[in-house]
């Protein structure tokens, strides 16, 4: 019997949801890591019993979590409580220290900051943790200010994949309202050497070279506050998302627009159609309908909640353009919540299950990819990240 | 023997329950009973000073015998009531943490 595992991180700890494959009854595990804000959790397609957190405090920094066991138990990877250590350890799972070295060519010191003044590049925080596809212990994170880093000894130690800071276009680059930071990760499964990012506020970048190399692929976005609207780098993307059976396609909420690719990200149009509003964060594709696409419109970068008091998620059954309010089960009267661009998930089931956390703390299901939605959860703290693991 | 007391957090990530007691070879400073602490409890590296720097975490503070010593030098010697046990050295969050 199929089982999905929902893992939701939200501003005060972490949560997760089973249930069978109806998708009807659930049990809640957590809060795990309270008190903490949980940016991100995310299994291993590899190993599903093995599931990364980022867990992280203004006060106490970055914290990197490992369960081996599906969520049962959780510990710092490389560091185990107890006795003390025979020798200090050369490892640390939350030292996220940015690539100075000569070898790399040009790191970069600077980024544009909100003033339009240069600023050094600082870290605050894990946004993302996108396990590979194929080795439980290879791992990449995505950290405000805006880099990749790569762990292969399962989080207890990273190193800056530095060839992306050293682009060259970094003093181009400038914090969103959230910060600089590098919040999508998309693994090409047809081809190990791929990998997609996307940087608020630079834009999404590829490499085909198993991140040695990166390029931008923004042609076609257009973004009204900077001064060239239709520069290379610079755009304020919320989120990509790719069907893995055809990477090729890549669809993409940015600050405001809803955007497309066939190629790879090489070009870009915009989808947003009928659409009330095409600002948003969240977007995600249909697990069996690479044409089938999800997002949830948010009023404007100006009131982050959702239109006319109603929550309602638009689907799109032509890959963009013309959409439909999918909003049974929601709230359609005095709701004015946010959907943040990691909070949507699809599972791999038939029918394709569809999930997104608010900033009010309710988790919803659809169970039918999108007719139909109920509340899994009504209270949480505030939902920065759902993920989904369909198991079997 | 140093007593130390940690933030609830930092506790729960050390998994002890209650004040740490930590032995502290040479000067009692600072940096040396906090690189005490970090080897006797490493999930707790990063957390009050940065992994870099050894900079003391912005939104910390250190106190011991009613005394704020967030901005003594980290090898300054403590107060010997710290230093002998008597009084406990304690890491807290600003506005105890949130």
């Amino acid at each position: 019997m199929s089982k999905v595992r929902v893992l939701v991180g939200t501003r005060k700890g972490a949560f997760v949801l089973t249930a069978d494959g109806k998708r009807e009854k659930w049990d809640v595990s957590g809060p795990h890591f309270a008190g903490w804000e949980i940016y991100h959790v995310k299994g291993s397609p590899a190993d599903p019993n093995r599931l990364y957190v980022s867990q992280s405090s203004g006060w106490f920094g970055q914290v990197i979590q490992r369960s081996d066991d599906g969520g049962k138990t959780w510990h710092q990877p490389g560091t185990p409580p107890g006795e003390p250590l025979p020798q200090w350890p050369a490892k640390a799972s939350n030292k996220f220290v940015y690539d100075t070295s000569a070898e790399t060519g040009k790191p970069l010191t600077t980024h544009q900051f909100y003033d339009g003044t240069q600023h050094p590049w600082e870290f605050k925080r894990v946004w993302h943790l996108e396990p590979s596809l194929k080795d439980p212990n290879t791992v990449y994170a995505g950290v405000e200010d805006a880099a990749i880093f790569e762990s292969t000894d399962g989080g207890e130690s990273w190193k800056e994949l530095p060839g992306l800071r050293g682009h060259g276009t970094g003093p181009k680059w400038q914090p969103g309202a959230g910060g600089m930071c590098l919040h999508t990760i998309i693994l090409d499964p047809s081809n190990p050497q791929r990998m997609f990012i996307a940087i608020s506020a630079a834009g999404a970048f590829r490499t085909d070279d198993g991140g040695k190399t990166w390029k931008p692929i923004n042609r076609g976005l257009r973004s009204q506050f900077m001064p060239d609207q239709d520069a290379e780098v610079g755009h304020c993307v919320h989120h990509v998302a790719m069907n893995p059976k055809r990477p090729g396609v890549l669809f993409m909420q940015k600050h405001w627009d809803v955007m497309r690719s066939d190629d790879a990200g090489d070009n870009w149009k915009e989808i947003s159609g009928n659409l009330p509003t095409d600002f948003g964060f969240a977007i995600d594709v249909h697990a069996h309908e690479p044409e089938t696409i999800y997002v949830v419109p948010i009023k404007s970068d100006g009131e982050h909640f959702v239109p006319d008091g109603k929550l309602r998620v638009f689907r799109s059954r032509t890959g963009g353009n013309e959409w439909e309010a999918l909003t049974k089960g929601l709230p359609q009267s005095n709701c004015y919540v946010n959907v943040l661009r990691d909070a949507m998930a699809v599972d791999s089931l038939d029918k394709c299950g569809v999930y997104f956390g608010t900033s009010g703390g309710q988790v919803y299901v659809s169970a039918d990819a999108g007719d139909s939605w109920a509340p899994i959860v009504r209270d949480l703290p505030a939902v920065l990240s759902v993920e989904v693991q369909t198991l079997t | 023997m140093i007593r130390l007391i940690l933030p609830p957090h930092l506790r729960t990530l050390a998994h002890v329950g209650g004040d740490v007691e930590l032995d502290v070879t040479g000067p009692v400073t600072q940096r040396s009973v906090l690189d005490a602490l970090e080897a006797r409890y490493p999930m707790l590296r990063g957390t009050i000073r940065d992994h870099v720097t050894l900079q003391r975490r912005a939104f910390l503070r250190f106190f011991a015998c009613e005394e704020d010593l967030s901005h003594e030098s980290p090898d300054a010697p403590l107060p010997e009531a710290v230093a002998s046990g008597k009084e406990p050295f304690i890491v807290i969050g600003a506005i105890a943490g949130g």
